[in-house]
């Protein structure tokens, strides 16, 4: 099927793969077999034991070592004599600018953040280099073409934001299991286990909060008396009925919702359980600390009681404080960690069951709490299969031909691999076309690091940002800046935008840049006193950004997964636009102008690719792409 | 693989497919026995998926040698003489599928699979099939039971043309399989000077089905003579499709797809047609 001049477009042309994970691995052995013979591959991962069952190039041995590298090592096992080039790093190393984007024929993407995803979208239309983006989640996949200019950008559409919960809901009115994990994780394990000195929403806001807080401070404490099951009770006796009780104790809050239960120790368990598990000290042999383990839970997969999951949490609970004190106050939640993953099991189930929200299995929990994206090998294969045959159209400069191709669970219209046009560029694409923002935000109150961290790079998405006003630069990053200057955007850091030495008002316009992403945007600022603490928690509105609306409150799937936590990065799952409903945008942004025309459309004289066409009576020809189904099948607004 | 539960071992190494299709999918699976035979690129990517997926076991058959072009689209052999040199395709690459999963029982049957009987098919669940003559074909499924309601082969390949509906241009990949039948050629061998005979070929057959010829474009043959080395990429989307198939088929979970599933590079369309007897 490949011609002579197929063969050596693919000999000669030099190839950039960014991922080396599921997809990743799939990709570079079809490469391989494909001919391409100068293949370069970033990846910052190491091997983990959940990668095996489809990242094949990988083996029990491997697991702690690069996936770049040991990628490398298993293709030229099967093809010594191609050139494979790995970066154990992470591509937003400023190493990985526009010159070293630029010596390469196409890019190829296989990774599993959003973050990741944008920068090198950035990047690629930076040095003008075609990317072919993927994406895959259990069964659903796809692969899109992107060539600047002539194509959408990857952030010409909305893509989903990682979910983000109000704060409220989070301490005081869950109504969802992924509510307690989020209060489990990110407010009580970071308060027991992590950095004293952080921040915690922990607390229950009641009028009393000057006393409260000072109690709370003790209460966590460990007393000098106490041992670690007295302790543990008590925590639990405070988090799970004291506290409630306070929260019970403000009326308006529970007027239409269902109210909590208070719950104590002495109720659910007998006193001084764990002396009668003799078997406590056979983790130590393992050396893999577990309070399933101890107490003889085997199934992650078993739904627990209130009371199991109670035995659980004092359990875990004494293990870290008994076995890994050391490490008491520096911890994290990280999915891996097994005592992490019981500890907040354990802790959303007995919330969930004072809320009346239905409990669940450890596995459940883990990828709630881990932002598991589930992964089999067979769509990545698929999917790698379609990302060669776009990137050899690329090489071929075969512009006419590419395609956005849909890998779906369930065949629609016959059609298990869904072929569409690509759009044109977005006219209203901030990233590719240079449209200015606004944002609405209280420059008396705002701080310029608030306006970093949740605009410019939150949903601007730039890592080395540059802010200026007309000329005066309001902050920068950088290794060569002189001393006084450092200190100077240190000091506007914590400075209330109208206070700064250039004052940041209602007119003022501000231009944000990433020299490395050269990505530069334009804001118009406008001041604005109040903002809904629900619908609007930043604090500040930014109009004109290319953004799906963040739907907090109904289940709408985003790639068959549960993204959750609005603190950690999330490992973003892919989008898959047909599962993706494009709502109206919301108030304040701005909706997307300009008539969004087909690659067929724009360029009239199409259809050069070799004509199948039957010579039938009945519209029925199957080779015409059917860029009008696609507007059905998304029920996306054409503007 | 042992008793009921899952060990800690599956759990952990099958976690991320586990939230796909839950442990009792995973579990079947771990009972499942596959045959597998002809192990040509697209076959050994199927094979890997479905090690990875962690079968009970999978038997290979296949005594061809090594050759060249068994390794230029088949990433289980290495390119190392001294490795594959005395062996069969089917040896070379059991060897590699054991390493991907060391929980899958992964072994080789050797003969002609057309000539076994009963016996011997009933330990499978599944039976994967390529370089395989329509003769081979047909033989290999009197001997084995469908346990789906699925059309046979044979019955497909001769559903009379003009009840098919009009889009199917790529069920006439089966025409090739005929032609090398009638013409006794090894499977996969033509090239664009049997045009001649496979345009009359199309004649006859066209004319038994009332057909009007153009409706089998020439473009189209000329495409399916001279395709007849492997494409990389195509081979693993198809050995992807298959695997999943297969997957499901054994799992329970869905329904595999009915019945045929072509995919043409050209267009990117993967398309689904149930072709059966009316």
């Amino acid at each position: 099927m490949a011609s002579d001049e197929q063969l050596s477009a693919i000999k000669r042309a030099k190839v950039l793969m960014v991922g080396a994970g599921g997809i990743g691995c799939e990709l570079l052995k079809t490469l391989a077999l494909s001919g391409f013979q100068d293949i370069h591959v970033i990846d910052m991962d190491t091997i983990e034991v959940s990668n095996l069952n489809r990242q094949f190039l990988f083996r029990q041995s491997h697991v702690g070592q690069s996936k770049a590298k040991v990628a490398r090592d298993a293709v030229l096992r099967f093809r010594p004599n191609i050139s494979i080039t790995p970066h154990h790093a992470n591509v937003k190393e400023s190493r990985f600018n526009v010159d070293f984007f630029k010596e390469f024929d196409v890019v190829l993407n296989g990774l599993d953040n959003l973050d990741a995803r944008r920068h090198v979208n950035r990047l690629c239309l930076a040095a003008d280099v075609p990317l072919v983006e993927s994406g895959t989640t259990g069964f659903l996949g796809q692969v899109t073409v992107h060539l600047k200019g002539k194509t959408e950008c990857y952030e010409c559409q909305p893509k989903p934001a990682p979910k983000t919960y109000p704060v409220c809901t989070i301490t005081s009115t869950p109504s969802k299991f992924v509510h307690c994990i989020v209060w489990a994780k990110d407010l009580l394990f970071a308060k027991l286990f992590g950095d004293k000195n952080q921040e915690n929403d922990l607390n229950v806001r009641s009028s009393d909060t000057a006393s409260s807080s000072e109690h709370s401070e003790d209460v966590f404490e460990c007393r000098k008396d106490e041992d670690i099951e007295q302790y543990g009770r008590r925590i639990y006796d405070h988090i799970f009925g004291h506290n409630i009780e306070v929260a019970l104790s403000n009326e308006e809050t529970w007027k239409n919702r269902n109210k909590p239960r208070p719950i104590y120790s002495k109720d659910i368990l007998p006193m001084k359980i764990t002396k009668e598990n003799g078997d406590t000290e056979k983790d130590c042999a393992t050396g893999d600390v577990s309070a399933m383990a101890s107490l003889s839970l085997k199934n992650p997969q078993d739904i627990w009681s209130l009371a199991e999951s109670s035995r659980v949490f004092l359990e875990a609970l004494r293990l870290f404080f008994s076995k890994r004190g050391k490490e008491i106050g520096n911890l994290t939640f990280d999915k891996d960690d097994q005592l992490a993953v019981e500890f907040v099991t354990a802790a959303a189930n007995i919330r969930a069951s004072s809320f009346g929200i239905p409990l669940h299995s450890l596995f459940e929990a883990k990828g709630i709490a881990g932002n598991i994206v589930h992964a089999v090998a067979t769509t990545n294969a698929i999917i790698a299969g379609l990302i060669v045959i776009e990137a050899i159209k690329v090489l071929k400069k075969d512009n006419n031909n590419f395609r956005m191709t849909y890998c779906l669970e369930h065949p629609s219209r016959k059609l298990l691999l869904m072929p569409v046009e690509p759009y044109e560029p977005n006219k209203a694409c901030p990233v590719c076309s240079e449209t200015p923002l606004s944002l609405e935000i209280n420059t008396h109150h705002s701080k310029l690091r608030d306006f970093i961290e949740k605009i410019v790079k939150g949903k601007l998405g730039m890592n080395f940002p540059v802010i200026m006003q007309g000329a005066s630069i309001l902050y920068e990053v950088g290794e060569d800046l002189e001393e006084d200057m450092v200190a100077i955007y240190a000091a506007n850091l914590e400075k209330a935008l109208s206070e700064l030495p250039s004052p940041v008002t209602s007119g003022t316009v501000l231009t944000v840049e990433d020299l490395q992403q050269e990505f530069s945007c334009s804001i118009n600022i406008k001041h604005r006193e109040e903002f809904d603490e629900e619908k609007e928690p930043d604090g500040m509105v930014l109009s004109g950004w290319v953004e799906a609306p963040v739907d907090k409150d109904n289940n709408k799937p985003i790639g068959n997964g549960e993204s959750t936590s609005n603190a950690l990065p999330s490992e973003e799952i892919l989008e898959v636009e047909k599962d993706v409903e494009f709502q109206e945008p919301s108030a304040g942004a701005e909706p997307i102008t300009g008539k969004k025309r087909t690659l067929s459309e724009v360029d009239g004289s199409r259809n050069q690719k070799t004509p199948e066409k039957l010579d039938v009576d009945d519209d029925d020809d199957d080779e015409l792409v059917i860029s009008n189904d696609w507007e059905s099948l998304t029920k996306k607004k054409r503007v | 693989m042992n008793g009921e539960e899952l060990t800690e071992q599956e759990t952990a190494l099958y976690d991320r497919q586990i939230r796909v299709w839950g442990a009792d999918a995973q579990r079947r699976l771990s009972k499942s026995h596959i045959l597998v035979y002809g192990m040509k690129g697209t076959v050994a990517e199927f094979c890997k998926n479905i090690v990875l997926a962690g079968v009970g076991s999978v038997t290979l058959v296949d005594d061809r040698a090594v050759t060249e072009e068994a390794l230029s689209a088949n990433f289980l052999i290495l390119p190392d003489e001294n490795l594959y040199n005395g062996k069969t395709l089917a040896e070379v690459c059991c060897d590699s599928l054991k390493e991907f999963n060391p929980m899958v029982h992964v072994s080789v049957e050797k003969g002609d699979v057309s000539t076994f009987g009963l016996e011997f098919f009933e330990k499978f669940d599944a039976v994967v099939t390529s370089c395989c003559s329509l003769t081979k074909k047909k033989k290999l499924e009197e001997t084995i039971e469908c346990q789906l309601e699925y059309p046979s082969f044979e019955d497909a390949t001769t559903v009379p043309w003009k009840a098919l509906p009009k889009r199917v241009s790529k069920l006439y990949f089966a025409m090739r399989e005929q032609f090398e039948d009638v013409e006794g050629r090894i499977p996969g061998e033509t090239s664009t000077a049997d045009l001649p005979g496979v345009l009359k070929l199309r004649k006859e057959l066209c004319e038994t089905n009332s057909m009007n010829e153009s409706q089998i474009p020439d473009a189209l043959l000329e495409r399916l003579l001279i395709g007849t080395s492997e494409y990389p990429p195509v081979c693993a989307i198809i050995g992807g499709i298959l695997g999943q198939e297969v997957i499901k088929a054994i799992s329970g979970k869905g329904d595999p797809l009915k019945n045929f599933f072509f995919f043409d590079a050209m267009d990117g369309k993967g398309l689904i047609e149930d072709i059966s007897k009316p």
